[in-house]
C-alpha cells in the first residue's frame, strides 16, 4: 500500500466499466442492486404521490378534490405499487442483492444472469403497471376481491393482475438465488452459527418468496381467466366461492407482510450491535425467531377474513395461531433492547432509524394482536384502525428499516459519507411526520371511520387534518435523504473501508468494493458481532 | 480427467464466481429443486380449488369426469412414463459421455412430448365439439340428461366449474410441457455440438429433473380428473 | 469429480419403467370397479407410489448423499399440506353450529 501511488482511485465496481451497456447488461450483484434502488425509488415516489392525493382529498369531509371513482383508483394503485413494486423488493432486492454475496464472502450470487433476469422481469412488470395506470388504472383495492374484480368493475384488472404475476417471478428468482447462495457459497469457516443476522432474515424471507409467491401467481392467473372467460371458479352465480379467492390470496399476501418486515428486522439486527458496541444478545434466538416468523406467518392468513363468512371454528383457530407470531417478534424486540443495555450507544443516523423501528414496530405489532382478537376485529374491520396498524408495520417498520440500512451501508455502496447532521434531521422528520400521519388514524378507526371512502362525516375532520399535515411532513422527510445522498455522491466525505467500525465481512473489503468483492476469498475464524475486539472509530465516538 | 493442471483448475464451463465444478453443479441442482418446490405450490392452488369443489359438487364432478375419454388419458400417462424413462437413460448416457446415444434419447423424449400434446389436443377438441369449454358457448345439457338417467340433478354452473378446473389444470400442465420441449430443443442442440462430458453435464441433469417433475404432476392429474369418479353410479 | 456420481444400471431404469407401466394399467382398471370411497384412496395411493418411484430412482433422490434435496421436497409437501389443510378446515366446519 505504501508504495502505491495514491493519486488514482482504486478500481471498484463503479468505475471498472462505463456506459449504459455496462449497467444494463451487468451481472454484478452490486450493480443490479443499484438498478433496483433506482427503480424502486421511482415507484416509491409514484405510490407516495397517490398517497398524498388521497390525504389532500381527506383534508375536508366533502368529496371535492377527486370523485369517488378516482379515489377508488388512487387507493388501489397506491396499494399495489407500494406493496408489489416497492416494499417487497425494497430491502431484499437492493440491500440483499448488494450484501448477501459480500456477507458470505463470495464473488457473486449463485446465478448472476438469473439475478439480472429478475430485474428485467421487475421492469417489465413495472412498465405494464405504469401503462395500466396511464390508461385508466384499477379500482378493486389492492386485494382484487372477487366477484367485484371479475364480474363488475370495468377497469383494467387483467393488465394489473398480469403485471403483478410477472413481478412475482422476479421475487421467486431473487429468493431462489439467495437460498442457493447462502447454502452453497459461504466462505470457509463461515458456519451457520456465524452468519450475520441479516442473512438469517434474508434466508427466512426467501423461504416465503419461494413457497408463497407461486400461490399468488396461480391465484392471479385464475382471476384473469375468470374475468376473461367467466369460468365460475370464484363466481357465486355459478356456484363458485369468492372466499376461495380470499383464502388463496391471503395465503401469499399475509406472509408477504413478513417479506416486508423480516429484512427490516435483519437490518436492525446489524445496526443495533454496531452502534452499541456489543455482541447481539441471544444470537441464536434472534436467528431462529426469523425462521419461526417465516413459518408461523403461513398459519394465520384467514385472520383477514374473520367477517367474510368463514367458519367460526376456523376463525377461532386462526385467531389463536395469529397470537403465536407475536412470540418470535417479541423475542427480537427484547433481544435488541437487551443488546443496547449497558452498551456504549452512539446516536448516528442508522441508529436513529433502528430505534424508530423498534418503537413503531412494537406499536404496529401490538395493535396487530388487537386485530387478531375475534371480538375486537369485528368492531374495527375495514376501518382506519387497520390502516394505521399495517402502516405502522410497513412504513414505520419496513421503510424505517430500509432507510436505516441505506444510511448504514451507504459508505460501502458509494464510498462516501452522507452528511450526518442532515441525516439525523431527516430521521427526526420522518419519525415525527409518520406518527402525526398515522397515530390519529388509530383513533379515527376506533371511532368508526371506514377505510376506502372519499368522504366522511364532519366530526372526523380534526384528526384527518392532523393526518394530512403529517403526511406532508413525512414527504419532506423522504425527499431529504434522496437529495443529500445524491449530493454526497460528489461532495460527501470519502468513507474509509469501515467507517462505523462494524463487524461483518462486507466491511473487510474496500469501499466501494472491487467487482469481485474480495481480492482473495476470506476465511472466517471469528464469531459474528465480535464488537469487543473491534475498536470504535474516533469520528463515531465523537458524534455521540 | 485431463492431465494438464491448468485445465484442471479452470475448466471452461466453470463460471468465475464458483470455487470448483462441484460447487457449481451442487448450486445448479439445488436451484432446480427449489424451483420445483415452487411449482408444487403453483399447482397446489388449483388442487385446493379442486378438492373444495369436488366435495361441494360431487355429482357434477363425477359426471364431468366420465365425459372425458379415459383411454386418451391412459395412453397419455403411458406416453409420459416412457418419456421419463428416455430422459433417465439420457442423463445416464451423458454421465457416461455417450454423445450420440444422448442426442437420440433426447430426441425420442421430445417425440413423446409432442405425442402427449397431440393426444391432449384431440381430447380438448372433443371437449370443444361437446361445448364443454367454459365460456359463452358452454353447454352441459348432455351431462344434465345423463344425470336425469340416474335421477340426480345437475347444475350447469357447477358443471362448468369442473371443466374450468379441468382446463386450467391440463392447460397449465401442457404449458409446462411446451416449456420443457423448448428447454430440450436447446439441450439437444448443445449435446449434438458435444458440449456435455462426463465432467460437465449439469444442464442435462436439471433439465431431466424438470421433465420428471412435469411427469409427476400428470401422475396426480390422471387419477383426479379421469379415474376416481369413473365407478358405476349408485 | 465424476466418482461422486452414481451411474445406475440401465436395467434398473427399465425395471422401474415396467413397474410404472403396470401401476398405470392397474389404476386405470381399478377405476371401473366400485370400491365405494376406496376408489379414491386406491387411485391416490398408486399415484403416490408412482411419484415416489420417479422421485427416488429417476430423479436420483435415493442415491444423493445430500439431505438438502430431501429437505426441499419434504418442505414443499409440508407447505402444500398447510395450504390444503388449513383452507379445507374452513370449508369442513362452515356448517357446524
Amino acid at each position: 500500500m505504501a508504495t502505491a501511488v495514491v493519486t488514482t482511485e482504486r478500481e471498484n465496481y463503479l468505475n471498472s466499466d462505463y456506459g449504459v451497456r455496462s449497467w444494463l447488461l451487468t451481472t454484478d450483484h452490486k450493480r443490479i442492486a443499484l438498478l433496483y434502488l433506482l427503480s424502486i425509488t421511482f415507484f416509491f415516489f409514484i405510490g407516495g404521490f397517490f398517497a398524498l392525493l388521497m390525504r389532500l382529498e381527506l383534508l375536508t369531509p366533502a368529496g371535492d378534490l377527486v370523485q369517488a371513482d378516482t379515489y377508488n383508483k388512487l387507493f388501489t394503485m397506491h396499494g399495489q405499487i407500494m406493496v408489489f413494486f416497492f416494499l417487497i423488493p425494497s430491502i431484499p432486492a437492493v440491500l440483499g442483492n448488494f450484501l448477501v454475496p459480500m456477507m458470505i464472502g463470495a464473488k457473486d450470487l449463485a446465478f448472476p444472469r438469473i439475478n439480472l433476469l429478475s430485474w428485467y422481469l421487475y421492469i417489465f412488470g413495472g412498465c405494464m403497471m405504469l401503462h395500466c395506470i396511464v390508461t385508466g388504472g384499477v379500482d378493486t383495492g389492492w386485494t382484487f376481491y372477487t366477484p367485484f374484480s371479475t364480474a363488475f368493475t370495468n377497469t383494467k384488472v387483467i393488465e394489473a393482475g398480469l403485471s403483478i404475476f410477472i413481478v412475482g417471478f422476479s421475487s421467486i428468482l431473487t429468493g431462489l438465488n439467495f437460498v442457493v447462495s447462502i447454502h452453497r457459497m459461504r466462505a470457509p469457516g463461515l458456519t451457520w452459527s456465524r452468519l450475520p443476522l441479516f442473512l438469517w432474515s434474508t434466508y427466512a424471507t426467501s423461504i416465503i418468496f419461494l413457497l408463497g409467491t407461486p400461490v399468488l401467481a396461480i391465484t392471479l392467473l385464475l382471476l384473469i381467466f375468470e374475468r376473461a372467460f367467466h369460468l365460475g371458479i370464484f363466481d357465486p352465480t355459478r356456484g363458485g366461492d369468492p372466499l376461495l379467492f380470499q383464502h388463496l390470496f391471503w395465503f401469499y399476501s399475509h406472509p408477504a407482510v413478513y417479506i416486508m418486515i423480516l429484512p427490516a428486522m435483519g437490518v436492525v439486527s446489524e445496526i443495533i450491535p454496531c452502534f452499541s458496541r456489543k455482541r447481539v444478545f441471544g444470537y441464536s434466538f434472534v436467528a431462529m425467531s426469523s425462521i419461526a416468523i417465516a413459518v408461523f406467518g403461513f398459519l394465520v392468513w384467514a385472520h383477514h377474513m374473520f367477517v367474510a363468512g368463514i367458519s367460526l371454528y376456523s376463525a377461532l383457530f386462526f385467531s389463536i395461531l395469529s397470537y403465536l407470531v407475536a412470540v418470535p417478534s417479541a423475542v427480537k424486540v427484547f433481544n435488541w433492547t437487551a443488546t443496547m443495555y449497558k452498551g456504549s450507544i452512539s446516536f448516528s443516523t442508522p441508529m436513529l432509524y433502528a430505534l424508530g423501528f423498534i418503537g413503531l414496530f412494537t406499536i404496529g405489532g401490538l395493535t396487530g394482536l388487537f386485530l387478531a382478537a375475534l371480538g375486537f376485529d369485528v368492531h374495527v374491520t375495514d376501518t382506519y384502525f387497520v390502516i394505521a396498524h399495517f402502516h405502522y408495520i410497513m412504513v414505520g417498520g419496513a421503510v424505517m428499516g430500509f432507510l436505516g440500512g441505506l444510511h448504514f451501508w451507504w459508505p460501502k455502496i458509494s464510498g462516501r459519507m452522507y452528511p450526518e447532521a442532515w441525516g439525523r434531521l431527516a430521521a427526526a422528520i420522518v419519525f415525527i411526520g409518520f406518527n402525526l400521519t398515522f397515530f390519529p388514524q388509530f383513533i379515527l378507526g376506533y371511532m368508526g371511520m371506514p377505510r376506502r371512502y372519499w368522504q366522511y362525516p364532519p366530526e372526523f375532520q380534526v384528526l384527518n387534518v392532523f393526518s394530512t399535515a403529517g403526511s406532508t411532513i413525512l414527504a419532506v422527510g423522504y425527499l431529504l435523504p434522496m437529495v443529500y445522498m445524491l449530493w454526497s455522491l460528489r461532495y460527501g466525505k470519502i468513507a474509509g473501508d469501515n467507517p462505523w467500525g462494524a463487524a461483518g465481512l462486507e466491511w473487510k473489503t474496500a469501499s466501494p468494493p472491487p467487482t469481485f468483492n474480495f481480492d482473495e476469498t476470506p476465511e472466517v475464524t471469528w464469531e459474528a458481532y465480535n464488537y469487543d475486539e473491534i475498536p470504535m472509530p474516533e469520528e463515531v465516538s465523537l458524534e455521540r | 480427467m485431463s492431465d494438464s493442471p491448468i485445465a484442471l483448475e479452470h475448466p471452461t464451463e466453470l463460471q468465475h464466481h464458483f470455487a470448483d465444478m462441484e460447487q457449481q453443479k451442487d448450486a445448479s441442482t439445488f436451484g432446480m429443486w427449489l424451483f420445483l418446490g415452487t411449482e408444487i405450490m403453483f399447482f397446489g392452488g388449483m388442487f385446493a380449488a379442486y378438492l373444495i369443489y369436488r366435495r361441494w359438487y360431487y355429482n357434477e364432478f363425477a359426471l364431468g369426469s366420465r365425459s372425458i375419454d379415459i383411454w386418451l388419458g391412459t395412453i397419455n400417462t403411458i406416453v409420459l412414463i416412457c418419456s421419463s424413462l428416455t430422459v433417465a437413460l439420457g442423463v445416464r448416457a451423458a454421465q457416461m459421455g455417450k454423445r450420440k446415444l444422448l442426442v437420440i434419447l433426447l430426441l425420442i423424449t421430445m417425440a413423446f412430448g409432442v405425442a402427449f400434446l397431440a393426444i391432449k389436443g384431440v381430447e380438448w377438441y372433443q371437449k370443444y365439439e361437446e361445448h364443454h369449454v367454459p365460456g359463452s358457448s358452454f353447454n352441459a345439457s348432455d351431462i344434465v340428461s345423463v344425470g336425469q338417467k340416474y335421477g340426480i340433478h345437475i347444475d350447469q354452473g357447477h358443471s362448468q366449474i369442473y371443466f374450468s378446473l379441468y382446463f386450467a389444470l391440463t392447460g397449465l400442465h401442457a404449458l409446462h410441457m411446451l416449456v420443457g420441449l423448448g428447454i430440450f430443443t436447446v439441450l439437444t442442440y448443445l449435446a449434438w455440438k458435444g458440449k456435455y462430458t462426463p465432467e460437465y453435464h449439469t444442464p442435462i441433469e436439471i433439465g431431466g429433473l424438470y421433465w420428471h417433475f412435469v411427469d409427476i404432476v400428470w401422475i396426480y392429474l390422471f387419477p383426479l380428473l379421469y379415474l376416481i369418479d369413473r365407478k358405476p353410479f349408485h | 469429480m465424476a466418482q461422486h456420481e452414481h451411474i445406475l444400471s440401465a436395467k434398473l431404469y427399465v425395471i422401474i419403467w415396467a413397474a410404472l407401466m403396470c401401476l398405470t394399467v392397474i389404476t386405470a382398471g381399478v377405476a371401473f370397479i366400485d370400491l365405494g370411497p376406496f376408489n379414491t384412496v386406491v387411485a391416490l395411493v398408486i399415484a403416490t407410489f408412482k411419484a415416489l418411484l420417479v422421485v427416488l430412482i429417476f430423479m436420483h433422490v435415493k442415491y444423493s448423499s445430500e439431505r438438502l434435496t430431501k429437505t426441499v421436497v419434504l418442505a414443499a409437501l409440508f407447505w402444500l399440506m398447510l395450504l390444503l389443510g388449513l383452507s379445507l378446515m374452513d370449508y369442513g366446519t362452515r356448517h357446524f353450529t
